[in-house]
C-alpha cells in the first residue's frame, strides 16, 4: 500500500477517524475544522461519488496548502452541480474553464503566480473523465510536457454523466451507455485498446502520478498531500462511482469503489518520474462478477443466460492488472 | 444596480438550496443490542466495558461489570463464556477474548483494591439463604440498593460450589476470597456454619421483609451398579469437597470417574494432581455429545487423563469394572451393543449429577412447588410463595455460576421493587446488532491473543492456576478487537462519507447529528457505519 497504515487493531486506518488514534494521524475528513471545500446544497445526485471525491481531495489540498489554493474546473457534473449561477458550493477561489481546457487555464494561473512570486499558492485543475481523457487531453499532455506546477485531478466516473451518460474513452468494455446500447452481437461498449491516462501521464516522466478511490480515504489524502508539496506537474486519477450513470444504489458508492479495487479492475498505485513506486494490495480478492452484478450498466451480461464469455474477458482484464501491478498481498514489489 | 455587464444576481452560497427536500429515506442513529450482551447469563454490558477498556479506562470498565456481576475475577476464570460463541467478531476472524479481558479487569480491581459503595439505607431487611454465587450476587445487589442483608450459610466458608466444587487450579482461592470480602465490605452480614432448617421460623425470628433462597444442589447422586467385593465408590461432590478441605478420601491408585460433565473432568484432573496412577473418565455419550466444556476436556487430556466414550459401567467385581460398549443412536441417545470390556479400578467416583435438600420449606404456610428436583419460580424469580424468591442451581436453569449470578441479580431487582412498591418499568426490547447491519470491511485483521497456557509439567504437579493472565498490552489489544456491535464508537465514518456534509460532528463523547436540511437520504452513512448504529427509515411524505 502506498500509504503506510498505522498498525491499529480494532479498526485499521480504514475508518475516517478513530477516537483511539492520535489526532495528528486521523484523516482531514475526521476533523471538525475541515474546510468543506465543496459545501452542502450542491445539486449532485444522491450518493454522488464525484461530489465525495472532490471534497476529500480539495479538503486535503486546502489543509496541506494552509488554504492557499486555487482550482480551475472543466465543464461536467462537478461544475454544473456545484455552481448554477449565481450560487456556488465552492469555498475556495475557483474558476470554471471550458470543457476541454482546464489544464491550460491552470497552467496560466500557475504562470501568473510564478511571476507574482506567490510560490505558496498551489494550483489545481480538475475535471471528469470526458474532460480529461478525451477533449482535454491535448491541454493536459502539454501541461505535463512543460512540467507546469499544477496538480490535475481527474474524477473518473467512466462516462460523460453530465450530458446524459455518453461513452468516453474511459468507459470500460461491455458497459451500457446512451451511445453504447446493449444491442447487436457485442452489446454495450466495445473491447477497444483501452486508454488508461495514468500510464500515459507516467510516459511523460512527470514527478508524480497516482490513482485512488473514494473507498480508501487515507490513501487518497496521502496522495493529494504528497502531490501538492511537489513542484511540477502532478496527476491524480480518482475512481468515483456514479449511482445514476451506473444504475447502482446510491448507498453503494463506496462499496463499488472498494469492489473495483478488490477485483483488480481498478489498480491503485503511485508512480514517480515514470516508475511505479507503490501499489495498494488487494485485501480480499473477489471475482469481477460480484462487482459487475451490482450495476445495471452491466445488466445485459446477466439475467437468464449470462454472457459468461464477456464476463471472462472482463475477468481477464482484471487478472492482467493484478499481474502487471502485483496487486496480490503475496506479490513482492 | 452596481453590477458588472450582464450580471443581474448577487453571488450566493449553495447553502440556500435545501437539498434535504429530495429525501425519501432518512438516516437515524440508534443503539442495537450486541449479541454478547444478549447472551451473557449475568446480563453484563460487555460492549460498554470493552469500550472503556479500549481507552485504558480500566476502573470505569470494571465498574460497568460490577453493575451486573460482583465476580469479574472469578468469572474471568470459570465462566463458560457463551458470549464468545455468539461474538460477531467470530464471523470476521476469531471471537473477542471477552473472558480474558474480564479476568484482567477483575485482577486489576483486586490489585488496586477498588471498592463499591452501598446504597442509601431503606430500612428494609432481606434474608439470603446460601452463600454460593447466586446468594452472594443477590446480597450484593440488594446492599447496593440500600437494604440490610443477612446471608446464612451452612458451610465454614462462603462461596458455595465455587469453593467446594471448582478445584483451585482453575480458581485460585485468593481471587474468590477477595471478591467475597468486597461484598462483605458493603455491609452484607454473612453468618457461617448456620444451616437454615426451618425457613418460616428463621424469617419470623429475624423480622425479614423478603428472602432469597439459593441452596444449590449439595448432594452427589450415586447410581446403583451391581457390585461384588469392596471397591470404594464415592460421589464427585464429596470427593471435591474433601480435596478442598485437604482431607484424604480413599487410596488413589487407578481412579475411574463415571460421568461426562465438567465435574467428572474436574475430579479426574484433581486426581492426577494428587498423584493418582491413572485417571480414566468413563462417559456414556460420544466425545462430541458429552456435556463437558471442550476446553476443559482438551486440557485434561493434555494432562494425561484417559477418556473412554460410549461406555456404560454395568458391573463391579472387586477391582474390575465391566463396561458395556455403546453406539450413538438418534440425537443424544446411546444404544447398547452387548459387547463388553474390563477396566481396573482402585477407586470409582460417580459424577452423575446432584440433588437438592428442600426440607427447610416444609414448615411454610403454603407449599413451594418442586418439580423434577427443582424449585419452580416465576419470571421474577419468585416461588409460589409471595416474598420468597429462589434461584441458581436449585431452580430450573443452566446450572452454572454465571446463570446463578444472573438469577441473583434478577431476584434482587424484583425484591427491591417489591420493597419499594415500585411499578414495573416497561422497557422496549432492543433490536439485536446482527452482523448483517454491520460493515466489517473497516475492521483490520488481528488474531485473537491466545492465553498463555502454563506448561503441562507445572500444571499436573500442583494446583497452580492453569490459564495464564493477559498483561496490560495484550488485554488492551484484545479489547480493541471488539467491533462495538450496534453502538457508535465514534469512528467518524458517517461524518466523513456523506457527499453532502449533512452529518454534524458534536465532539468527543457526544456522537453525531444529521442535518436534515441537506441530507438527501442516499444511505451511504448507514452502509458505511462499521457497527450498524445507523438505520435508514422511510420518510413520511
Ligand atoms: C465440580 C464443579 C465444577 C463446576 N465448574 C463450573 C465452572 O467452571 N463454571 C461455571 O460457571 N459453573 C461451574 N459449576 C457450577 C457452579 O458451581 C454452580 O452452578 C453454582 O455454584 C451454583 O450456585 P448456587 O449459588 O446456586 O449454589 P451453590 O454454589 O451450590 O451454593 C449454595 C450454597 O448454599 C448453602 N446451603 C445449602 N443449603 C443451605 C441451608 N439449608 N442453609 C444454609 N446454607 C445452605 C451451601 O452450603 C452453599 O454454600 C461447577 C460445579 C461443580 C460441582
Ligand atoms: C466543447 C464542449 N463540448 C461539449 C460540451 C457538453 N458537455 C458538458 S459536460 C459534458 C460531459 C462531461 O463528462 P465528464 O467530463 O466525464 O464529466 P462528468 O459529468 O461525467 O463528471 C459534455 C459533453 C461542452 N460543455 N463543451
Ligand atoms: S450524474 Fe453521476 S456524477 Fe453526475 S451528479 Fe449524478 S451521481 Fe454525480
Ligand atoms: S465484537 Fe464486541 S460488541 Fe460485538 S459481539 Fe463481540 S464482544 Fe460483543
Ligand atoms: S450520507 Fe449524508 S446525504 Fe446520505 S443519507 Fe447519510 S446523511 Fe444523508
Ligand atoms: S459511522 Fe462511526 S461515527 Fe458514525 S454512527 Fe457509525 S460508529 Fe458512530
Ligand atoms: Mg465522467
Amino acid at each position: 500500500m502506498s500509504h503506510q497504515p498505522v498498525k491499529f487493531y480494532q479498526t485499521g486506518t480504514f475508518t475516517v477517524g478513530n477516537r483511539l488514534l492520535d489526532e495528528s494521524i486521523r484523516s482531514v475528513q475526521a476533523t471538525k475544522t475541515r474546510s468543506n471545500s465543496l459545501n452542502s446544497g450542491h445539486r449532485a445526485c444522491q450518493g454522488c461519488g464525484e461530489a465525495l471525491g472532490a471534497r476529500y481531495a480539495l479538503d486535503a489540498a486546502m489543509d496541506v496548502s494552509h488554504h492557499q489554493l486555487i482550482a480551475a474546473n472543466a465543464t461536467g457534473c462537478l461544475e454544473v452541480f456545484s455552481t448554477p449561477y449565481p450560487e456556488t458550493s465552492w469555498q475556495l477561489p475557483w474558476i470554471h474553464s471550458l470543457f476541454g481546457n482546464a489544464a491550460a487555464v491552470a497552467t496560466g494561473i500557475a504562470a501568473a503566480l510564478r511571476i507574482k512570486g506567490r510560490s505558496e499558492v498551489r494550483v489545481i485543475a480538475q475535471g471528469g473523465d470526458g474532460g480529461t481523457t478525451d477533449i482535454g487531453f491535448g491541454c493536459l499532455s502539454g501541461m505535463f510536457e512543460r512540467n507546469d506546477d499544477v496538480l490535475y485531478l481527474c474524477y473518473d466516473n467512466e462516462a460523460y454523466m453530465n450530458t446524459g451518460v455518453q461513452r468516453s474513452s474511459a468507459t470500460p468494455p461491455a458497459v451500457r451507455t446512451a451511445t453504447t446500447l446493449p444491442v447487436g452481437a457485442e452489446p454495450g461498449n466495445v473491447f477497444g485498446q483501452g486508454k488508461f491516462v495514468p500510464t500515459i501521464a507516467m510516459a511523460h516522466g512527470i514527478p508524480y502520478v497516482a490513482t485512488a478511490t473514494v473507498a480508501d480515504l487515507f490513501d487518497l489524502e496521502y496522495k493529494v498531500k504528497k502531490a501538492i508539496q511537489i513542484r511540477g506537474a502532478k496527476y491524480l486519477h480518482i475512481f468515483v462511482p456514479c449511482p445514476l450513470g451506473w444504475g447502482a444504489a446510491s448507498s453503494d458508492t463506496i462499496k463499488l469503489a472498494d469492489m473495483a479495487k478488490e477485483c483488480g479492475l481498478f489498480p491503485v498505485f503511485e508512480a514517480e518520474h515514470g516508475k511505479v513506486t507503490g501499489v495498494s494490495k488487494i485485501r480480499k480478492l473477489i471475482p469481477v462478477e460480484e462487482y459487475l452484478k451490482r450495476q445495471r450498466r452491466y445488466a445485459h451480461l446477466f439475467g437468464k443466460s449470462p454472457a459468461t464469455d464477456v464476463i471472462s474477458k472482463i475477468q481477464a482484464r482484471a487478472d492482467e492488472n493484478i499481474r502487471m501491478y502485483g496487486l496480490l498481498a503475496t506479490d513482492v514489489r | 444596480m452596481n453590477k458588472p455587464f450582464a450580471i443581474t444576481l448577487d453571488v450566493g452560497s449553495s447553502l440556500a438550496n435545501k437539498t434535504g427536500s429530495w429525501r425519501t429515506q432518512r438516516p437515524v442513529y440508534l443503539n442495537r443490542k450486541p449479541p454478547c450482551n444478549h447472551q451473557c447469563p449475568a446480563g453484563e454490558n460487555i460492549q460498554h466495558w470493552l469500550y472503556l477498556a479500549e481507552e485504558h479506562q480500566y476502573e470505569a470498565a470494571w465498574r460497568v461489570i460490577m453493575e451486573d456481576n460482583p465476580f469479574p475475577a472469578v468469572m474471568g476464570r470459570v465462566c463458560y463464556h457463551s458470549c464468545e460463541k455468539v461474538c460477531n467478531r467470530g464471523q470476521v476472524d476469531l471471537p473477542v477474548g471477552i473472558n480474558s479481558v474480564e479476568r484482567f479487569l477483575g485482577d486489576q480491581a483486586i490489585k488496586h483494591d477498588w471498592q463499591v459503595t452501598p446504597g442509601a439505607p431503606t430500612g428494609k431487611k432481606v434474608l439470603v439463604v446460601g452463600a454460593g454465587p447466586s446468594g452472594l450476587s443477590a446480597a450484593y445487589h440488594l446492599a447496593r440498593s440500600g437494604h440490610a442483608v443477612t446471608v446464612l450459610e451452612a458451610n465454614d466458608k462462603a462461596g458455595g460450589m465455587l469453593r467446594y466444587g471448582i478445584p483451585k487450579y482453575r480458581l485460585p482461592r485468593e481471587k474468590l476470597n477477595a471478591e467475597i470480602a468486597r461484598i462483605k465490605k458493603l455491609g452484607v452480614d454473612i453468618q457461617l456454619r448456620t444451616r437454615v432448617t426451618d425457613l418460616s421460623a428463621t424469617l419470623a425470628a429475624g423480622h425479614y421483609d423478603a428472602c432469597y433462597v439459593a441452596l444449590g444442589l449439595q448432594q452427589g447422586r450415586l447410581e446403583p451398579i451391581p457390585q461384588q467385593g469392596h471397591l470404594p465408590v464415592l460421589d464427585a461432590v464429596s470427593v471435591l469437597r474433601a480435596v478442598e478441605l485437604e482431607e484424604s478420601v480413599a487410596p488413589l491408585g487407578h481412579v475411574v470417574v463415571y460421568g461426562g460433565g465438567n465435574t467428572a473432568i474436574d475430579v479426574a484432573r484433581s486426581a492426577i494432581r494428587l498423584g493418582a496412577l491413572s485417571a480414566t473418565v468413563v462417559v456414556l455419550e460420544a466425545r462430541d455429545q458429552m456435556p463437558a466444556h471442550p476446553e476443559e476436556v482438551r486440557e485434561g487430556l493434555e494432562e494425561g487423563i484417559t477418556l473412554l466414550n460410549l461406555r456404560k459401567i454395568i458391573q463391579i467385581q472387586d477391582h474390575t469394572l465391566t463396561l458395556e460398549i455403546m453406539v450413538s443412536g438418534e440425537g443424544r441417545e446411546t444404544l447398547p451393543t452387548g459387547q463388553t470390556e474390563a477396566v481396573h479400578a482402585d477407586l470409582l467416583v460417580q459424577a452423575l449429577g446432584q440433588a437438592g435438600d428442600y426440607s427447610l420449606f416444609s414448615s411454610l404456610p403454603q407449599e413451594v412447588t418442586i418439580q423434577n428436583g427443582a424449585v419452580l419460580v416465576d419470571q421474577k424469580g419468585m416461588t409460589s410463595l409471595a416474598g420468597v424468591f429462589a434461584g441458581g442451581d436449585m431452580t430450573p436453569s443452566a446450572r452454572n455460576a454465571t446463570a446463578a449470578i444472573g438469577a441473583g441479580k434478577k431476584a434482587a431487582r424484583h425484591i427491591d421493587r417489591l420493597l419499594r412498591g415500585a411499578m414495573e418499568s416497561a422497557c422496549l426490547p432492543q433490536e439485536l446488532a446482527d452482523i448483517r447491519w454491520m460493515n466489517t470491511r473497516y475492521y483490520s485483521d488481528a488474531p485473537r491473543t491466545i492465553r498463555p497456557i502454563l506448561d503441562i509439567v507445572r500444571r499436573t504437579s500442583g494446583f497452580a492456576e492453569v490459564v495464564g493472565n493477559l498483561d496490560e498490552d495484550t488485554a488492551l489489544f484484545e479489547a480493541r478487537r471488539c467491533m462495538s456491535c450496534g453502538n457508535c464508537f465514534e469512528c467518524d465514518n458517517c461524518y466523513g462519507v456523506c457527499p453532502d456534509n449533512a452529518v454534524i460532528k458534536l465532539g468527543p463523547g457526544n456522537r453525531f447529528k444529521i442535518n436534515y436540511d441537506y441530507c438527501k437520504g442516499c444511505g451511504i452513512c448507514a452502509a458505511e457505519c462499521p457497527c450498524g448504529a445507523i438505520r435508514m427509515e422511510t420518510e413520511q411524505i
